[in-house]
């Protein structure tokens, strides 16, 4: 079927099947790589992406709920990469593998949206649903606290 | 700079391989026959061995040999070439190696391997770079090599003022004899600018703004996708599929059995879906009808090893492997004495990455592109199944989505190449996360019984120990070993290790810091119940083990640095000071050498009365040498080595029913959450010796370390992991 939605920032249509995951259209119909496939069943948050601002397992959204929406990916979540989850990100090094980090980044980014100063309960809750493999927890929380104070200053 | 002539093009394609200490291999530049126009573009750069690029314009470029699969090596390896080379950090541009042969040695992550062995090789890489240099410009300025210096990617002569970039003397110095890399000199440590210092990874720009750089992320035009489902029982095969039938199927290309062979590690049986999008394939995937024949595995299951175990363990060992003094009768005469039996399971790599791999055969060539920890040896795999010639195969070293040993093997790499082969396309073959799960080569499971004692005056004196592991016959499946040096042997003067094997046609393989994982969790919980048996400090009681060490009694550890490595971290943690904890909260402690890396830790951990398990704090002492290179790749190793063990010991499980693993994904194999993360304090012992690897090490303590918190706070002692399935609750 055909889809129309608007990809960071951009109008797009793409024809796929109707059951496609939003993931598999971005990954592989557009060629957008930043989202990432971890388990496809909503359980690690590899492939976390905003629509309509909030945040959503972009492998259990199917293209014909797509139709319309406004998604927004690691790719589009700031036009230079100058998020401040991003630098701090870089700055910290909290990446280890780096698989799931988009994912992490945009889920911290959707947290920060409603709680510009998360305190640790809030980051608890928030990434709850995000599974970093090589565990890099300490620096994802130090990098979300790092990043609010910097929005916060500026 | 004027461009170099072809004379000089004609010398340096004659230069040779050199081996250098601690098994590197320097090459000097590899000149092809029939150069192309970028080719001599690039010959008119500096190109001092295959590590160094640097162009008339002072771009300088090195190359990291290395897999990168989270460690940090790619960062870490350029970082010495770097700081002997001297140039600025900033200025340096990381460019990952092809799997070659020809030109490189080592490039393998695994077995916490790469520090140790190119600690030396890389920095004296670096340092003939710099010493071409500073000849290049002598030769320049007329003065002699001695009297000039460098700085900074500059060579400078203080007497005349002169000074030229790397860049400015970059085809010069191409022009210069390749020095005796044993015999160039080396900094004085105090003087490195980079290695020591924190330096983030050097794709974190690309990870944080999601450009392609994963094997999973790799694009080829004209590439088609394909998914390939093998026997759910292992060493299964296919006897007939739906192949034509699927074929049809939306988006579907092809459709063809892969035969296959019988070697677990290797090409299995399956059949393979083409389709134009992965999702396609997947989604075909669920009218595939193959009738298996599922082969001697189908009738093993956890249930069953259980059971073979207990019977195993009621009859000898088959074989002994160690044994010191008389063990039975000194467990007769010991004052007191513990016997137990401890057991942990199968488990799985779980990489967030699927394994994945792309393929694309054409020219007579077969293209690669993978994550994997051990490419050359996938490069054999394909040659082998695919009747081609080795050395028309070329790899790119994709950065890979998290190892832990997982990519070790090559499973997925041998079948995209034949499948792509067959195909007539470039092909990206994906495993879906449940493939992941039932087709890895898990950490093999575990049994012990074990008999304990003490003297009189709380020392161990008696040490018993049938291992009852997996694999055929006398020999252990992979992974599943026990040797003569390992932990506590050559600590316990009467000491008896024996085993015995259940038949398992389970593949398995290396999971971070292999064997120690499982086994210290054993030695240090029962070190805990036998400490707590003779009334001694959990602490102490372990000094006093390591002091224990026989005359003439042979230990794989250097008992002096184990002990820093315990009392810094009994200092570090307060151990055994300020007021007692209350119930439900204790603190446990352990020690282990693995992978040349000396570590203790101790866990803090909460249990409630309903009986969850909450990980307060952990502190970790590490020693590992005299240089930590990368302080933040360090930290970061530790800290995911901690929570890893962390995550194995509180969930994790694999169980197989029929031959088949029953867990397909991460809803019931858990990994760690945020919420379950405790803080990690990471504490160096700075010791003089050579640098070793840590992409293991830190892992084994921690478990037992959480078991006996967990004791502590509750009098419950975990003997089967994982601890998920214990009742902790109290009153």
């Amino acid at each position: 079927m055909k889809i129309s939605f608007t990809l960071n920032g951009t109008p797009k249509t793409v024809n796929v099947p109707e059951d496609m995951p939003l993931l598999w259209i971005l990954r592989d119909t557009m060629d957008m790589k930043g989202t990432k496939y971890g388990c496809g069943i909503g359980q690690c948050g590899a492939c976390s992406v905003h629509v309509g601002g909030a945040l959503q397992r972009s492998c259990q959204m199917k293209a014909a709920a797509v139709q319309g929406a406004n998604v927004t990916t690691i790719e589009g979540l700031s036009p230079d990469g100058s998020h401040p989850l991003q630098k701090v990100w870089e700055e910290l090094d909290v990446a280890q593998c780096g698989y799931c980090q988009a994912g992490q980044i945009m889920a911290a980014a959707a947290l920060l949206k409603t709680k510009p100063r998360p305190t640790d309960a809030d980051i608890d809750t928030a990434m709850a649903r995000n599974i970093c493999r090589c565990a890099t927890y300490n620096r994802i929380r130090e990098g979300i606290h790092r990043a609010a104070a910097i929005a916060a200053a500026d | 700079m004027t461009p170099i002539t072809t004379p000089h093009l004609g010398r340096r394609s004659f230069l040779k391989v050199t081996a250098i200490a601690g098994g590197g291999l320097l090459l000097s530049a590899y000149v092809p026959f029939g150069l192309s126009k970028e080719d001599e573009k690039l010959l008119a750069d500096f190109v001092p061995n295959a590590f160094i690029r640097v162009t008339a314009d002072g771009k300088i470029t090195i190359i990291s040999k290395n897999p990168e699969c989270g460690q940090g090596i790619k960062t870490m390896l350029p970082m010495l070439i770097a700081d002997e080379f001297d140039v600025p950090w900033a200025s340096v541009t990381v460019e990952q190696a092809m799997a070659d042969t020809t030109k490189y040695t080592g490039q393998t992550a695994g077995g916490s391997n790469a520090t140790p062995s190119n600690w030396d090789p890389m920095r004296r890489v670096g340092a003939v770079g710099r010493q071409m240099m500073l000849a290049a410009a002598a030769q320049t300025w007329s003065v002699p090599v001695a009297e000039c210096t460098t700085d900074a990617g500059t060579v400078m002569h203080k007497a005349s003022g002169k000074k030229a970039t790397y860049g400015a003397l970059a085809a010069t110095a191409a022009t210069m004899p390749v020095p005796d890399q044993t015999k160039v000199p080396l900094k004085d440590p105090k003087d490195y600018k980079i290695i020591g210092k924190f330096t983030p990874g050097v794709d974190n720009r690309a990870i944080v703004t999601g450009k392609p750089l994963f094997g999973i992320d790799v694009t080829v035009p004209g590439m088609q996708y394909a998914v390939f489902e093998k026997c759910p029982v292992f060493g299964g095969k296919v006897v007939s599929a739906n192949t034509d039938a699927i074929a049809k199927e939306p988006g579907v290309t092809k459709c063809f059995i892969v035969p296959g062979g019988a070697v677990l590690s290797e090409l299995l049986p399956g059949v393979a879906i083409i389709a134009d999008s992965w999702w396609a394939a997947q989604s075909a995937r669920k009218k595939l009808v193959v009738q298996w024949d599922e082969g001697k595995t189908a009738t093993q299951s956890t249930v069953g090893f259980a059971a073979k175990a207990k019977e195993l363990f009621a009859a000898p060992p088959i074989k002994t492997v160690r044994n010191d003094g008389e063990v039975d009768a000194a467990l007769a005469k010991a004052v007191k004495t513990v016997d137990a039996t401890y057991d942990y399971p199968f488990i799985a790599h779980a990489t967030l990455e699927p394994q994945n791999c792309t393929a694309h055969f054409h020219d007579g060539r077969m293209e690669i592109w993978a994550p994997s920890q051990n490419p050359i040896s996938g490069r054999g795999l394909i040659a082998k199944h695919l009747g081609i010639d080795a050395t028309t195969i070329d790899i790119h070293m994709m950065r890979n989505g998290g190892g832990f040993g997982r990519r070790l093997n090559n499973d997925y790499m041998v079948e995209a190449a034949f499948i792509a082969k067959e195909a007539g396309v470039p092909v990206k073959l994906v495993w879906s996360r449940e493939d992941d799960m039932r087709h890895d080569f898990y950490r093999p499971g575990g049994h012990h019984h074990l008999k304990g004692g003490v003297d009189a005056a709380g020392k161990v004196v008696a040490w018993k120990d049938h291992f009852v592991s997996y694999g055929t016959g006398e020999q252990f499946t992979q992974a599943g070993n026990m040797g003569a040096g390992d932990f506590p042997a050559g600590l316990v003067p009467d000491f008896n290790l024996g085993y015995s094997i259940i038949e398992s046609g389970i593949p398995t393989g290396f999971l971070r810091a292999p064997s120690s994982n499982a086994l210290a969790y054993v030695m240090h919980s029962f070190i805990d119940e036998l400490a707590i048996a003779a009334g001694v400090d959990q602490f102490k009681f372990r000094m006093d083990l390591l002091a224990g060490i026989s005359a003439g009694a042979k230990s794989s550890v250097d008992v002096e640095r184990m002990k820093g490595v315990l009392q810094m971290v009994a200092e570090k943690s307060g151990w055994g000071k300020g007021p007692a904890l209350p119930k439900g909260r204790g603190r446990g402690i352990a020690f282990y050498f693995s992978h040349r890396g000396y570590f203790a830790e101790v866990v803090e951990a909460t249990v409630s009365k309903a009986g969850g398990v909450t990980v307060n704090q952990v502190w970790v002492a590490g020693d590992v040498g005299r240089q930590i290179i990368n302080p933040s790749g360090a930290d970061n190793q530790v800290q995911g080595s901690v929570m890893d063990g962390i995550a194995e010991a509180l969930a994790q499980e694999i169980t197989f029913e029929n031959g088949r693993t029953k867990q397909a994904n991460l809803g019931e194999y858990k990994l760690l959450r945020m919420a379950q993360a405790p803080k990690v304090e990471v504490h160096w012992r700075i010791t003089d010796n050579n640098p070793t690897g840590i992409g293991e090490p830190a892992l084994p303590p921690v478990i037992p370390a959480l078991c006996n918190a967990i004791f502590a706070a509750t009098g419950k002692r975990i003997r089967s992991l994982p601890i998920s399935k214990h009742d902790l609750s109290w009153t």
